[in-house]
């Protein structure tokens, strides 16, 4: 149960990382003033994902087309290793995303930075989502029915 | 055939130095930025991501401005890009019923669950060219409207519960989908890979095909049932992590349309189906995708095959516009030899031709007397 707890925290935060803007992260995680010594396992290194659909949007997998996407992986002093991946081609962004899942494998830093960081980003995003979804809204056709007169 | 020409390689550092002097033109007008060729020219930037089948919105727009303008040009570059970076692996298969919809109409339904969202559409504007454009006029925000927030249900659940329509259902998972970038093309092919080549076929050439089935060639009667635009989540499997992670969201549209009866002796008639699912912004692609997949399922529906666009071979060999314009235009090439062949033949024959009427010539003289 802990476990599965720790997963879907973990992808929420990794969700977050893969959409926020690069220059916003930045300048949260400059605000922190962390600066973990880390070494360098994987990348960062751009390459492609084959995007899946499914046969009339519920069948069978078929295979779309690809996208660009970047990772990174790190690993800290303590031994913790962190992750990261995300549609486009920042490096930088992948290399920073990574180091952050790795300080989080940190109970106590993963408060700080679901606090500092991740909240503050995913409202944001959520704010982003919820314009357009009422921009959207505006657009709904709402039909009346003509009443004819009296023939 | 070909032959190894020498000489030319002037010519053609000039013509090359040539291309980018006009391709940036008037130096007095400022330079592109990607930034604008993406958000102020966003339905090409998609076209190119959806035929160049790589999704990534910088690389389709510095493309397009490579390219000066042309597509199909751009397409092949993106197309060429992508051979340059490794292959990572393959997303869980996108949600588009969880999608983030910008845009979603049924012409089947009135009142569907989620309602008709107009979205950003050209539809119903009255294509008067707009003066204004010249400039640079303030543009306002779209409205907002603060909804309770409905889910937007899809077409085939509302008549997939009376089975008047034909379900698509999960395959085994083991099976991995046919990729056409890594197994050589052979007919028939999967739907699967059918799709796949469908959503990065030429717009234009798919969207004739699919007039084609509404003039009577292949006729299955459409119905648009329901195009979707929004963003969707992708997730990517790490074998490190032993979850999927989520690297971010796509916009796709994609297209149900609603076709024409299939039964059986033991099974009662229900609607049929294509499907549309593309990169971006672009539901006349993806509906004419989806009539086209629509009128590729022939056999497997027991039609007859009597028009092009039932014939798999005939769309899938020729939808390919990097391939159709790499074979079109390979005519550029030098064919010296072949052309110095043919010039013989011809020669020869119009020599056997005279021949033939100097001999005819006098018994017509005589007959003339």
């Amino acid at each position: 149960m802990e476990a599965e707890a720790h997963i879907a925290a973990r992808k929420n935060r990794m969700s977050v990382l893969a959409r926020c803007k690069a220059g916003r992260l930045q300048e949260l995680w400059d605000g922190l003033g962390l600066s973990p010594v880390h070494r360098t396992l994987r990348g960062p290194e751009s390459g492609l994902v084959m995007l899946r659909g499914r046969v009339g949007g519920t069948g069978e997998a078929f295979n779309l087309g690809e996208a660009t996407v970047t990772r990174a992986s790190v690993k800290l002093e303590d031994g913790s290793v962190g992750h990261a991946m995300a549609l486009g081609r920042d490096g930088a962004k992948a290399r920073l995303s990574a180091i952050i899942d790795a300080l989080c494998q940190n109970l106590e830093t993963a408060v700080l930075i679901d606090a500092e960081m991740i909240a503050p980003m995913r409202a944001e995003l959520e704010r982003a989502d919820e314009t357009r979804r009422q921009q959207t809204a505006a657009t709904r056709v709402d039909f009346f029915t003509m009443v004819r007169g009296e023939d | 055939m070909y032959v190894a020409v020498k000489g030319g390689e002037a010519a053609i550092d000039n013509a090359h130095r040539l291309l980018a002097d006009r391709r940036r033109g008037d130096r007095s007008v400022p330079a592109l930025t990607l930034d604008q060729i993406a958000e102020q020219l966003a339905l090409g930037v998609d076209r190119v991501m959806s035929e160049g089948s790589l999704y990534d919105r910088r690389l389709a727009a510095l493309a397009i401005k490579q390219a000066r303008g042309d597509l199909i040009e751009a397409i092949f570059l993106v197309r060429a890009y992508r051979t340059t970076l490794p292959r990572f692996g393959c997303s869980e298969p996108v949600d588009t019923s969880a999608m983030m919809v910008e845009r979603r109409i049924s012409a089947c339904y009135k009142d569907l669950p989620g309602g008709q969202l107009l979205g950003p559409t050209f539809d119903y504007t009255h294509r008067l060219l707009d003066e204004e454009l010249d400039g640079d006029a303030e543009v306002e925000p779209g409205h907002q409207r603060a909804d309770a927030h409905e889910p937007v249900s899809r077409i085939a659940d509302i008549l997939g519960g009376e089975g008047l329509i034909e379900e698509d259902l999960e395959q085994s998972p083991l099976e991995e989908p046919g990729d056409i970038n890594q197994t050589p093309m052979e007919f028939p092919l999967s739907r699967a890979m059918r799709l796949q080549s469908l959503s990065r076929g030429d717009e234009g050439f798919l969207l004739a095909l699919g007039y084609s089935t509404q003039r009577g060639y292949a006729r299955s009667h459409p119905f648009a049932g329901e195009i979707r635009i929004g963003e969707v989540e992708v997730e990517v499997f790490s074998p490190e992590l032993g979850f999927a992670v989520p690297v971010g969201r796509v916009q796709l549209t994609e297209c149900q349309m609603v076709n024409q009866f299939k039964g059986s002796a033991k099974a009662a008639p229900q609607f049929t189906r294509g499907y549309g699912l593309v990169f971006g912004q672009s539901e006349r692609k993806a509906m004419a995708m989806a009539l086209c997949d629509r009128a590729l399922r022939a056999e497997e529906l027991g039609e007859d095959i009597v028009a092009p666009p039932q014939d798999q071979e005939f769309v899938i060999s020729h939808c390919d516009n990097v391939q159709a314009t790499g074979f079109v235009e390979h005519l550029k090439l030098p064919h010296y030899v072949d052309f110095q062949a043919e010039l013989g033949l011809v020669r020869a024959m119009r020599a056997e031709h005279a021949e033939r009427q100097a001999e005819s010539l006098p018994d017509m003289k005589e007959a003339a007397e």
